[in-house]
C-alpha cells in the first residue's frame, strides 16, 4: 500500500518597488529604454562608484512589513552577497541578510472563495477556510540586470536598465501545504501590496516573481524533508503546475530508494518539467558582510507612526465596511475592490451624490470592458470621481440618454474629459421639446405604413423599429422612453 | 604552521575568488594563506566576549536620496570602455539561463 | 625668488600666482622641466597629461587674472594618485586589469581641487590597488625614492611622495588605507595626511578596503597639508559615508603653540623591531615639543599587536568584494582566449591581477566564506571595536598621540615582497589608525645615518586634526 504524503512549501517572494529611481542611484526605473540608457556608475558597477540608498524604498518596505505584521528593525543593515554572473555589475548584490527590515510577520488567508471568474464559469461556492502564513522576514534588495540571449553568435548581451531596481523580498515560513494554499498566499499579498501602492505585482512582468521551496513528508511525520527551490515561475498556473510536478518527483524518488537532493531547479513552463541548475563553477556560498559603503538604517517610532497613519484600508476590511454602507450586490463589491484604485473612484463618486447602483453599473461594466479591449489595468484608470459623478448626473436628469452616455465614458476613460463640457461641445444634449419630437414621430409614421401596420395588428415590437427611426433622425439626442410614449400615443 | 591548506580547499577559493591557480601557484598559495591565517588566529587570544563587532567607525545613520529621477541617458559613456559591446549592450560569452 | 618654481611650497607658488608674480603656464613648465630631467630614473608617474594641463592653465590664467579664481591652490600644479577617477584621463590602479580604463566621471576630492583651480600634471604611480607598501607591486614598474634611488618612496601612495619629494609637483594626493600616505611621506621626507574617515569623498576613489580608505594630501609641509585638506573636504551627498563636518577651516589652525598640550606616547610603540635611530629621533622630536611647552608622558595603548592581523582580515575581506567588479566584462582589460563565461572571469584576473593583489583577494574570500566568517571576519571586527576602544580612552587622557610612522627608514629596493607578512608587519604604528577612524599626520623628523628621511606620525581622535596641523605646524617652524 502506497503510503500517504504531505507537501510543505515555503515561498520567497520578490517584489519590485514602484519607485521612480533605482534602489542606490538616481536612474529612472521605468520599462522599455533602449539598452543601457537607464544606467550609470553606481548601477554599472564603475570603480569609484558609491551606492546612496533611496529613502522611499525603506518606506515602501515599511509599509509591507505593518501590512503584514511584521516587527520593524530599529536599526537594519545592508549586506554584500558575492557571487559572479553578468547580470550583477559589481558581481556582488546590495541585500540585507544580518539585519532585515522587517521579520516575524504573518498573513491571513481565505481558502475555498469561489472567484467572480469561476462563478461566471458556474462553479458554486464552498466553505471558506481561512489559514495563517508566517512571514520569517522581509529585505531590501537590489534587482539584476537582464541578458539577452543570442543563439547565433553564441553569445549573451548585457543590459543594466534593471540593474539596481528596488526590491524587497518577503520570505515565508513553511506553512502552506497545496498549490492552492499558495495561490491564496500569493493572491493576498498582491492584493496587500497594490494596495499600499507599493508595486503593481504583476507576475507576468516579472515585478512579483516566486521561488517555490519545497519539501514532502509522509502524513504525520513532524520532520521536514529536504527541500528543493524552484525558480522562474512567472504564473499562477505555472507555480500550480511546477508543484504538482515538484511533488511528485520527489514521492518517485522516495518510493524509489533514494534520496532527494538540496538544489535549485528551474521550472521549464512549455515541458512541464524542472531541472537543476548546477554548475561546478557557483559555490553558492555568497560570503554575506555588511556593506562598509552603506550606513545603518535607523527606524524611530515616529518614522513607523507616519507609515503606519498612511496606511490604506486594505481590502477584506473595505469588503465588510461596503456591504454595510452601500447596499449592492456583494458580486459588485468583490468586483470594484479588486482594485484600490476603482474602490476609490467609486466611494467618491457616491460621496458626491451618485447612486452607488448606477456607479457601480459604470465601474462593473464600461470600466471593465475599456479595460480590457485596452489590456490596462485598474489602477491605471484616468478619470476622476467627479466627472463620473457628473456623468450619472446627466443620464439621471435625461440630458443625455444612456447611448450618449456610453460615448462620453469612452472619451472620459481616456482623457478625464468633463463630461459637461462634452456633451455642450459636441452637441449631444438629448432632445426633450416634445413638440419637435411628435413631429419626427408623425414623420415616421407616415414614412412607416409597414410597421405601423403590423403594431396595429398586434405586433408589439414592431414599434421597436419605429423607436430606432426616430431616435435617428433626432441624431441620439432624444430619450427613448419618451419617443415610446410619443408614438403610442399617435397610434392609438 | 598550525592551519593546513589542502587542495580542496586552494581550489575552493579560486573558485570563489575565480582565479586560476596552475600546480605551482597553487602551492604557493596553501602555503601563503596558511601563513596569513596562522598569524590572523592570533586574534584568538583576546576575549572578545559580548564585544559588538565594530562594522562603521562612525555612529551615523540615515543617508538617504529623495526619489526623484537625477541621471539621464548615459549609455556610450557607460558602454565606451567595453572590451566587447553590440546592439548597445555589454557581449559576454553565451550563459544558459 | 629664491626657490626655482616646482620647489616651492602649494601655498606660496598660490600666492605668487594670484599676485600675477608667476603664470600657471610658467608654473607648468617648471614642473614638467623637472620631470623630463628626473622621471626616467624616478618613474612617479603612470600617465602624464601634459597637453590638457597646459589647456587647462590658459582657462584657470583668465579666471585669476579677471578675479574670477581665488584659492590658495589656483594655478598650482598637483598629482593625483591613479586610484582616483579622472573623466577622460586613463585610471589604472597601476594594475594591468585596468591598463585601458577611461573613467566617465571625475572623483569627488579631485573635482573639489580642480575647482579650487588646481592643474592636474599626471596621474601618479601606486602599488597595485593601493596593496602593498612599497610601489614595487605596481604593474607599470616600480617608483625610486628620490632621497636614495636604491630605495622605495614606501607605499602604497608612493608615486605621489616621489613626485612631491623630487620636485616633480608642487604638491599630490593620496589614499590611505593602512597608512599608505603617511608611511611614503615618512620615507621621502615629505608631509603626508590622512583625515578622520568621512571627512573626504570617496566617491570616485577605487576601493581597496572601503571602512579604511581615506584620500589625503602629500605636501611639502603642514602649511599646505592644511590648506590642501581644506579644499579636498567636503561632505558629499554621493558617499554614504561622508560626514557633515563645518570645522574644516583647517589653515586656521596653523598656530605656533603646543603648550600645555598633552602627548602621548605609548610605550608599546617603542618595542621590539624598531630602527634605534628611528626611536632616537621620535624621541628627539618629542622632546622638543616638550621643550616648547607641551606635556609629554609615556603609556600603554595595549593591543597594538592585534591590530596587523585585523587589519589584514578586515582589509582583505572588503577588497575580495570590492575587486569583483573587474572580470573583463564592462571595462579594463579582458583575455585574450577563453573557453566560456568563468573561464572569461578566471582568465582575465588571473592575467590581470598581480601576485600581491590575488594573495589578498584569496585571503579575503577565505575569511569571508562559509564555516570561517564567525572565526576570522567577525573576530576582527569585534578586536576593531576593542582597538577603538583603546585609542578612546587614550584620547581621555591625551590630546594627541606621537609616535614613528614605521619601524625603519626607506627598505633597498626588490628586498620587501619575497616575505608578505615580514612586510605587513612594517605598517605596525599606522593602521591601528585606519581601524579606529582617526587622523594622523606624517612630517620628517631628521635623518638616520644614512641620510634617509625618518617620519614623525601625530595622531589625533576623530576630529581633531586642528591639533594634528598646530603641532605638526609647531615642530616644523622649530626645526627648519
Amino acid at each position: 500500500m502506497s503510503k500517504e504524503y504531505e507537501t510543505v512549501i515555503g515561498l520567497e517572494v520578490h517584489v519590485e518597488l514602484a519607485t521612480k529611481t533605482k534602489i542606490f542611484c538616481g536612474c529612472s526605473t521605468a520599462f522599455g529604454g533602449a539598452p543601457n540608457t537607464h544606467t550609470c556608475p553606481v548601477c554599472t558597477g564603475m570603480p569609484g562608484s558609491l551606492p546612496v540608498l533611496n529613502k522611499q524604498v525603506v518606506e515602501y518596505a515599511m509599509a509591507v512589513g505593518l501590512a503584514t505584521n511584521c516587527e520593524i528593525t530599529r536599526h537594519c543593515k545592508f549586506d554584500r552577497k558575492n557571487y559572479f554572473y553578468p547580470d550583477n555589475p559589481q558581481n556582488y548584490q546590495i541585500s540585507q541578510l544580518y539585519l532585515p527590515i522587517c521579520r516575524n510577520g504573518h498573513v491571513d488567508i481565505e481558502l475555498g472563495r469561489v472567484s467572480v471568474n469561476q462563478k461566471n464559469a458556474g462553479k458554486e461556492a464552498g466553505e471558506i477556510r481561512h489559514k495563517q502564513v508566517r512571514i520569517h522576514e522581509i529585505h531590501m534588495e537590489e534587482d539584476a540586470g537582464k541578458l539577452i540571449h543570442d543563439e547565433w553568435a553564441d553569445e549573451s548581451l548585457v543590459d543594466y536598465n534593471r540593474s539596481g531596481v528596488p526590491l524587497i523580498e518577503i520570505v515565508s515560513e513553511p506553512d502552506m501545504r497545496s498549490a492552492e494554499e499558495v495561490i491564496a498566499y500569493l493572491e493576498t499579498l498582491r492584493q496587500t501590496i497594490q494596495y499600499l501602492g507599493a508595486s503593481d505585482c504583476k507576475l507576468q512582468e516579472g515585478s512579483m516573481r516566486a521561488d517555490v521551496n519545497l519539501s514532502v513528508r509522509e502524513v504525520g511525520s513532524t520532520e521536514f524533508g529536504t527541500r528543493t527551490e524552484m525558480k522562474n515561475l512567472n504564473s499562477f498556473t505555472s507555480i500550480t503546475h511546477a508543484i504538482e510536478n515538484e511533488r511528485e518527483r520527489q514521492i518517485d524518488i522516495i518510493e524509489s530508494g533514494g534520496k532527494v537532493v538540496q538544489e535549485t531547479r528551474r521550472f521549464d513552463d512549455a515541458k512541464g518539467e524542472s531541472y537543476a541548475m548546477r554548475s561546478k563553477e557557483d559555490a553558492q556560498d555568497y560570503r554575506y558582510f555588511p556593506d562598509p559603503d552603506l550606513i545603518p538604517v535607523d527606524i524611530s517610532d515616529e518614522w513607523i507612526e507616519r507609515v503606519k497613519a498612511a496606511q490604506p484600508e486594505f481590502r477584506p476590511a473595505k469588503i465588510e465596511r461596503y456591504k454595510e454602507e452601500y447596499g449592492i450586490p456583494d458580486y459588485d463589491i468583490e468586483l470594484i475592490t479588486q482594485s484600490k484604485r476603482m474602490a476609490d473612484i467609486f466611494e467618491e463618486s457616491v460621496r458626491l451624490g451618485a447612486d452607488a447602483k448606477k456607479v457601480s453599473n459604470w465601474l462593473m461594466v464600461e470600466t471593465m470592458r475599456l479595460l480590457k479591449e485596452k489590456n490596462m489595468d485598474a489602477d491605471k484608470l484616468v478619470f476622476s470621481p467627479a466627472h463620473l459623478a457628473k456623468l450619472v448626473e446627466l443620464v439621471d436628469k435625461k440630458v443625455i440618454n444612456n447611448n450618449t452616455a456610453k460615448e462620453v465614458f469612452a472619451q472620459m476613460f481616456e482623457d478625464d474629459t468633463d463630461p459637461v463640457k462634452y456633451v455642450e461641445e459636441h452637441g449631444l444634449k438629448q432632445e426633450n421639446d416634445s413638440g419637435a419630437i411628435k413631429e419626427i414621430c408623425s414623420a415616421v409614421i407616415e414614412a412607416n405604413p409597414k410597421s405601423v401596420e403590423d403594431y396595429k395588428g398586434g405586433k408589439e415590437k414592431a414599434i421597436g423599429f419605429l423607436v430606432g427611426q426616430v431616435m435617428k433622425q433626432a441624431k441620439g439626442k432624444a430619450d427613448p422612453g419618451t419617443v415610446n410614449e410619443i408614438l403610442k400615443e399617435l397610434l392609438s | 604552521m598550525a592551519n593546513i591548506i589542502s587542495d580542496e580547499t586552494i581550489e575552493y577559493v579560486g573558485i570563489l575568488s575565480k582565479l586560476k591557480l596552475n600546480d605551482e601557484q597553487k602551492e604557493q598559495a596553501k602555503k601563503d594563506l596558511a601563513q596569513m591565517l596562522d598569524y590572523i588566529d592570533k586574534l584568538g587570544e583576546l576575549d572578545t566576549e559580548g564585544v559588538e563587532p565594530m562594522t562603521h567607525v562612525h555612529p551615523d545613520v540615515n543617508a538617504f536620496r529623495e526619489d526623484v529621477v537625477t541621471n539621464g541617458d548615459d549609455h556610450e559613456a557607460i558602454l565606451s570602455n567595453a572590451p566587447e559591446e553590440r546592439e548597445q549592450a555589454f557581449a559576454v560569452p553565451r550563459t544558459f539561463d | 625668488m629664491a626657490d626655482k618654481i616646482n620647489e616651492m611650497t602649494a601655498v606660496s607658488l598660490g600666492k605668487e600666482i594670484a599676485a600675477g608674480r608667476v603664470s600657471v603656464k610658467e608654473a607648468l613648465d617648471s614642473c614638467f622641466e623637472m620631470i623630463e630631467k628626473r622621471e626616467d630614473e624616478i618613474n612617479a608617474y603612470i600617465t602624464l597629461d601634459k597637453d590638457n594641463a597646459y589647456k587647462r592653465a590658459e582657462d584657470i590664467q583668465k579666471k585669476i587674472s579677471s578675479g574670477e579664481l581665488s584659492s590658495p591652490v589656483a594655478g598650482v600644479p598637483v598629482a593625483i594618485k591613479d586610484n582616483m577617477c579622472t573623466k577622460g584621463l586613463k585610471t589604472t590602479c597601476a594594475s594591468r586589469i585596468l591598463g585601458n580604463f577611461v573613467p566617465t566621471y571625475t572623483s569627488t576630492a579631485v573635482e573639489n581641487l580642480e575647482k579650487a583651480g588646481a592643474v592636474i600634471l599626471g596621474k601618479t604611480n601606486m602599488d597595485e590597488f593601493a596593496m602593498g607598501s612599497t610601489t614595487e607591486t605596481s604593474a607599470f614598474g616600480v617608483t625610486k625614492n628620490p632621497r636614495d634611488t636604491s630605495r622605495v618612496p614606501g607605499g602604497s601612495s608612493g608615486g605621489s611622495a616621489a613626485a612631491v619629494a623630487a620636485d616633480e609637483c608642487i604638491f599630490a594626493l593620496g589614499s590611505d588605507t593602512g597608512g599608505s600616505i603617511r608611511q611614503p611621506a615618512g620615507y621621502c621626507g615629505v608631509v603626508g595626511m590622512k583625515p578622520t574617515y568621512g571627512t573626504v569623498s570617496r566617491y570616485g576613489l577605487i576601493a581597496y578596503g572601503s571602512s579604511l580608505d581615506q584620500i589625503g594630501p602629500i605636501t611639502k609641509n603642514v602649511e599646505d597639508t592644511a590648506a590642501v585638506l581644506e579644499v579636498i573636504s567636503s561632505y558629499d551627498k554621493k558617499d554614504s559615508t561622508s560626514l557633515n563636518r563645518k570645522d574644516t577651516a583647517f589653515t586656521s589652525a596653523l598656530k605656533e603653540d603646543v603648550k600645555g598640550l598633552k602627548i602621548g606616547i605609548p610605550s608599546d610603540y617603542f618595542g621590539e623591531g624598531l630602527d634605534p635611530e628611528v626611536a632616537a629621533a621620535v624621541r628627539k622630536a618629542a622632546d622638543d615639543l616638550k621643550a616648547a611647552g607641551a606635556e609629554v608622558s609615556e603609556f600603554d595603548l595595549s593591543l597594538v599587536e592585534y591590530a596587523i592581523p585585523a587589519y589584514y582580515t578586515i582589509a582583505d575581506a572588503e577588497a575580495s568584494s570590492n575587486l569583483e567588479r573587474f572580470d573583463g566584462i564592462k571595462y579594463g582589460y579582458r583575455a585574450e582566449e577563453y573557453k566560456d563565461l568563468h573561464d572569461l572571469y578566471k582568465t582575465t584576473r588571473s592575467e590581470g591581477f598581480g601576485e600581491e593583489v590575488k594573495r589578498r583577494i584569496m585571503l579575503g574570500s577565505f575569511v569571508l566564506s562559509s564555516g570561517y566568517y564567525d572565526a576570522y571576519y567577525l573576530k576582527a571586527l569585534k578586536v576593531k571595536a576593542l582597538i577603538k576602544k583603546a585609542f578612546d580612552e587614550a584620547f581621555s587622557k591625551y590630546d594627541l598621540i606621537l609616535g614613528p610612522v614605521a619601524p625603519t627608514t626607506a627598505p633597498e629596493l626588490g628586498k620587501s615582497l619575497s616575505d608578505p607578512l615580514k612586510m605587513y608587519l612594517g605598517d605596525i604604528y599606522t593602521i591601528s589608525v585606519n581601524l579606529s577612524g582617526l587622523p594622523g599626520i606624517c612630517l620628517p623628523c631628521g635623518r638616520d645615518s644614512k641620510g634617509l628621511p625618518i617620519g614623525l606620525q601625530l595622531i589625533g581622535d576623530c576630529f581633531k586634526e586642528d591639533i594634528l596641523i598646530r603641532t605638526a605646524y609647531t615642530y616644523e617652524r622649530m626645526t627648519r
